[in-house]
């Protein structure tokens, strides 16, 4: 009987594996990301982790569960990184900070360091790109500026250094950088690695 | 429905009338076009009118079906629809030249599309739609080749078969062009699959991508291929599926074979990459030695154990009898005397037979080669990473060009995860602005230039004074070490005899730090002054280790000296001996002398002597290294840690402090531990396996000292990628440790009685001796003539001409590369000018204007001078507006669009009120009229 019952425990187990693992789709995400199998169902666990109560482990039914921003933003991983909040927002589809496990794999994916050059500038522009209107402006770079500085410097400074920057990287002109500029830019900074 | 459907029928009938009078009247192709919208929605009335509810009903959902699968994102449809657009136009256009054919065509048409609908409708299977799907495709697919007309046709074709043969199956009337459309497509599937996750689109979407994409390929794959070939094609797509497992599975295999990794990203998560920098080479280097060791260990020293003569059996491996008692003294055995003097760790220890064992192993031939492979290969792995990494390092953009720019996006090291690496790289971030800043304000009033140069002449001056010091302290203990040698070794205490060792360990743990001090002074950018520091505790080093080197020589020619004696007096003792042997036994049967092995004279060897020195002074540098961080750091972190509660002052923030991961030095130490090791290897082959044990201790110790008691640098800077410089370093090193190597085994001597070349002139007469007994003669006759001078003088003369050709060619290339990135720089700056100063060029013209006799050009400036503002609010106005909306296109429309901002400006400022609404519309969804817009400018 007790037996049977384990055998019962042990193929529910399995079965629950295999439906969660299918509906995460470790071997298609395999496709869509940089990641192993295995990374990827670690990363599901620390999804799983930053809120057991509202992840479910078993994603047989595919719930739509998000978890809000400021639970990813406290994963140590973010915790110290001043764009930690612009991060998660790009990444997640409403642009709220919201991420569902896919949009959080994402995150991972191209944070990872097999992610290409490419696709990093693109994401990296999205990240500096404070009001999300696919071009730097001046806004943004004081934006940038100031929480790569914790607001240490002087207005008259950060003024300085935003002119200078767009000055440097702006090609045509309009006094705000677009994608082109940045990636014309971006693509020879020896540092630009991750 | 049915009273509808009845004025619907009436509807159309008037409508094709009028139809044909319209296309009689107009004919043009704008209207045209209208009209086959009209014609398109219309058969499908028709259709419906036709058929039963049921089937009308039917219709109604494929349309559903059908749009939304066109709703899936796939190019390919939005090309079919207007293919089909122009068809019908093209159609519409032959009709108007024909009018009277043009109802029966019209008719026709409706019929074949009805037939069409009528089949989509009836289509059970869902498959079979997708295949008809999928052969519209294949046909829009090859209709590039083809003419359109034929395609018409083809189509036209199609359509009445299926119309009347119903649902016949479609597979059969797949064509080859067909199917290798539907192979191409295929595999265009199967690239987005492999290229997918380089996509920046939304995970969902890729999903959904990868989900079609994967149902299409496994779909189609095996519909692919017929009869004889489709077994064939089945296979393939099931090998190449394993192998793509395979491959996965492989990688992920190979990624949990690095070592350390997580150790390393923990490392660098805390310090930054500049010290992860460090341990990453150290693995490298870890890496390299096991490599080395491999060979020494394969292809020498377990030969000799297991093939060779046990211990004990000649004199070469046996502890001599005076000797004897103190062999295995602790003192004794730490410097290596005694039975770690007679064993496998060194040169001394192998025999001279030609050949071993069952297998007729070559050892000495095998230990020449193996001495002088560890170089070739080490050497072709440093040069190979150099260049892999210099391809990696990008096309090293002009310095200076972007220096805001790329600190302001790349300054961050985004695997930061401590809060106070965080802190300080918050800082160190700050302070590098400002450095910015102010260099940029010195640009224009360099004032403190002088005071900066002269401080690092200073710093410099006082550095080569310390190097030069420190230089002649090595001599001077060297020539004393010297006079001591030439002493009893009882009369000398512990210091006088480790004196050489003690200083230069010494020097090695103060001078570095006195560097640095002084290279405050100078005040580089951490890197910079990195490099700088590495250089200079390079030319320490490299200083102590040739000073150790010429001691080294002289030792050893000393003893070659007495090592002659020793043998003169061996040989003439055995001539004697054999003399008196045959004068008194009367016999030429001579059995060689019955002495005992450990009692036989000697040599001195000095090729052991010289490892055993070797293997010392890595003992020695890896004992100070490792009570240098006990002390250093640990020691100190603990005395900071726990003293502090009870400290006049705040030991943590103020003079002691924790220490800093001193990269400069730890590189370093590895480099010239290398260039030992390679110097070594030769005399002591036990030396490799040391260091690769010492670089796994190295590895566990240094990341738990670093983990435990240093804090992160105050001023955090990020490793270049393409570590070169440590590189460079190493090869350097290489080559000066080859160099007395090579001379050595070139020129000196081998010992009489001990190692593998004992009684050879030359050790390279190994390989003479090799050549000559063991390989066919034409080989020798070859060598021979190959070591011609005749022959290598133009052997050489050649090789020069090809790096003087070379060089040349690079030359060439990089003068290329400078005049493409001038040019580059050029059409920017072009660029820029032309947009920037625009206002600055008009008002050029606008002077030039009012220089002009005749004012009737005025107007225009006047009305150039208000619009700055405006397009600025403009440009700040529009752009959120259109921005979120348009994604790809809606960059390069917006440039469009400020490109042609400024020329309409003079004429529609003056009336502002209208011009607001059609921009609007005009740049929202149709990017034409905006275009067109630009274009009819006539002053652009």
């Amino acid at each position: 009987m007790v037996v049977a019952t384990c055998i019962l425990a042990m193929s529910v187990v399995r079965q629950r594996l295999h439906d969660f693992m299918r509906m995460i789709q470790p071997d298609e995400k395999w496709d869509c990301t940089f990641f192993t199998r295995k990374e990827i169902l670690r990363l599901h666990g620390r999804y799983h982790e930053l809120a057991p109560h509202l992840v479910p482990m078993d994603y047989t039914n595919d719930p739509d569960c998000k978890l809000p921003l400021a639970l990813i933003v406290n994963m140590p991983e973010l915790k110290e990184n001043p764009f930690r909040n612009r991060i998660v927002e790009s990444f997640s589809e409403d642009g709220m900070g919201n991420l569902s496990f896919n949009e959080f794999v994402d995150m991972f994916s191209v944070l990872s360091e097999m992610a290409p050059r490419e696709l990093k500038a693109i994401y990296a522009f999205k990240i500096y790109d404070f009001n999300v209107d696919n071009y730097l402006c001046k806004e943004d770079l004081e934006k940038t500026l100031n929480k790569l500085t914790k607001e240490e410097l002087t207005p008259e400074e950060v003024e300085l250094v935003c002119e200078k920057t767009i000055e440097e990287a702006d090609l045509d002109g309009d006094n705000k950088l677009s994608y082109a500029d940045f990636e014309n830019m971006i693509s020879r900074a020896p540092d630009f690695l991750r | 429905m049915p009273p509808k459907r009845k004025t619907q029928t009436a509807v159309k009938v008037e409508d094709v009338g009028m139809e044909v009078d319209a296309v009689a009247d107009s004919g043009s192709e704008e209207e045209a076009r209208r009209r086959s919208k009209n014609r398109r929605a219309k058969p499908q009335r028709r259709a419906k009118q036709v058929s039963d509810d049921e089937e009308d009903e039917e219709d109604d959902d494929e349309a559903q079906r059908k749009r939304g699968r066109k709703k899936k994102a796939r190019p390919r449809d939005s090309d079919e629809d207007d293919e089909e657009d122009s068809r019908s136009v093209k159609s519409k256009g032959s009709k108007a030249s024909r009018r009277k054919a043009a109802k029966e065509e019209s008719d026709e048409e409706s019929e074949e599309d009805r037939g069409k609908k009528k089949k989509g409708g009836r289509a059970v299977s869902k498959k079979e739609k997708e295949e008809q799907n999928q052969e519209k495709k294949g046909n829009g697919k090859g209709r590039g080749g083809k003419d359109k007309d034929g395609e018409k046709d083809k189509k036209k074709k199609n359509g009445r078969m299926s119309s009347s043969s119903g649902s016949e199956s479609d597979e059969e009337s797949m064509s080859e062009g067909e199917i290798a459309a539907l192979k191409e497509q295929v595999e265009e599937k199967k690239k987005l699959i492999a290229t997918l996750r380089n996509k920046p689109w939304r995970m969902k979407r890729r999903l959904v991508l990868l989900k079609e994409a994967q149902e299409f390929v496994e779909k189609f794959e095996g519909a692919l291929g017929k009869g004889k070939g489709r077994r064939l094609y089945a296979f393939k797509v099931m090998m190449t599926k394993k192998l793509i497992k395979f491959k996965r599975d492989f990688e992920n295999f190979k990624t949990a074979c690095i070592p350390w990794e997580r150790k390393i990203k923990e490392v660098e998560s805390h310090f930054g990459s500049s010290v992860a920098s460090y341990f990453i080479f150290l693995r490298w280097m870890y890496g390299l030695n096991l490599v080395l060791f491999g060979f020494m260990f394969g292809l020498v020293v377990l030969p000799e154990v297991l093939m060779g003569l046990p211990y004990g059996s000649i004199p070469r491996k046996t502890v001599p009898r005076e000797e004897q008692p103190t062999a295995m003294d602790f003192s004794v055995l730490f410097d290596f005397g005694g039975y770690c003097k007679y064993s496998i760790l060194f040169y001394g220890y192998y025999n001279n037979l030609r050949t071993i064992g069952l297998l007729q192993f070559r050892l000495p031939l095998s230990y020449l080669l193996v001495g002088v492979g560890i170089f070739g290969y080490s050497l072709m792995v440093v040069i190979r990473t150099m260049a892999r990494n210099s391809n990696e390092g990008g096309d090293g953009a002009e310095e200076g060009e972007f220096t805001f720019s790329w600190k302001m996006f790349t300054s961050w090291d985004y695997l930061i995860g401590n809060p106070e690496t965080a802190d300080n790289k918050f800082a160190s971030i700050t302070t590098s602005f400002k450095e910015s800043i102010v260099d940029e304000q010195e640009n224009q009033k360099d004032e403190n230039i002088h005071l900066r140069r002269f401080l690092r002449v200073l710093a410099n001056v006082m550095i080569l004074c310390c190097l030069g010091g420190s230089g002649y302290l090595i001599y001077f203990v060297v020539k004393r070490s010297q006079e001591f040698a030439e002493m009893k070794s009882e009369d000398l205490s512990w210091f006088e005899k480790n004196e050489v060792e003690f200083v230069m360990s010494l020097l090695g743990l103060v001078c570095p730090p006195l560097f640095e001090t002084i290279a405050e002074l100078e005040d580089y950018h951490p890197r910079i002054a990195l490099k700088w520091q590495l250089g200079r505790i390079f030319a320490l080093f490299l200083g102590n280790l040739y000073t150790f080197l010429f001691a080294l020589f002289d030792e050893v020619t000393a003893k070659l000296e007495s090592e002659k004696s020793i043998k003169n007096a061996t040989e003439w003792a055995l001539n004697e001996y054999y003399a008196n042997y045959s004068s008194f036994f009367n016999t030429t049967d001579i059995p060689p002398p019955a002495v005992n092995p450990a009692d036989v004279v000697r040599g001195p060897c000095w090729e052991t002597g010289v490892g055993i020195e070797f293997v010392k002074l890595i003992v020695s540098d890896m004992q100070v290294t490792y009570l240098t961080i006990l002390i250093g750091d640990f020691v100190r972190a603990v005395i900071v840690r726990f003293l502090n509660y009870c400290w006049c002052w705040d030991l943590e923030a103020g003079f002691p402090s924790y220490g800093e991961f001193d990269i400069s030095g730890n590189v370093l130490g590895l480099v010239f531990n290398q260039g030992m090791i390679w110097m070594g290897a030769f005399y002591a082959p036990g030396l490799v396996g040391l260091n690769v044990l010492r670089l796994l201790c190295s590895m566990y110790y240094q990341c738990w000292a670093v983990m435990a008691c240093n804090v992160p640098h105050e001023r955090v800077f990020k490793a270049s990628r393409s570590n070169n410089f440590y590189m460079g370093l190493l090869l350097l090193v290489l080559f000066l440790s080859l160099l007395p190597v090579v001379y050595t085994i070139m020129t000196l001597p081998p010992s009489f009685d001990c190692g593998p070349f004992s009684g050879q002139e030359k050790m390279y007469d190994v390989v003479m001796e090799t050549i000559e007994q063991d390989l066919p003669s034409f080989i020798g006759n070859i060598f021979t003539y190959a070591t011609n001078p005749g022959l290598i003088m133009p052997a050489v003369l050649l090789m020069v001409l090809a790096i003087y050709y070379l060089n040349a060619v690079s030359k060439g290339y990089q003068q290329a590369n400078v005049d493409l990135k001038r040019k580059m720089q050029m059409a920017r700056d072009e660029e820029k000018n032309r947009r920037n100063n625009k206002d600055s060029t008009n008002q050029v013209m606008k002077d030039l204007e009012d220089l002009l006799p005749n004012k009737s050009l005025i107007p225009p400036p006047t009305d150039e001078e208000p619009p700055p503002p405006d397009v600025v609010i403009e440009k700040g106005s529009k752009s959120p507006k259109t921005k979120p909306g348009a994604a790809g296109k809606g960059v390069n429309l917006q440039k469009d669009v400020s490109l042609a901002a400024p020329n309409p400006r003079g004429p529609v400022t003056r009336a502002p009120g209208p011009r607001g609404g059609p921009p609007g519309n005009a740049r929202g969804p149709q990017p034409g009229p905006g275009r067109g817009r630009g274009r009819s400018d006539p002053r652009r």
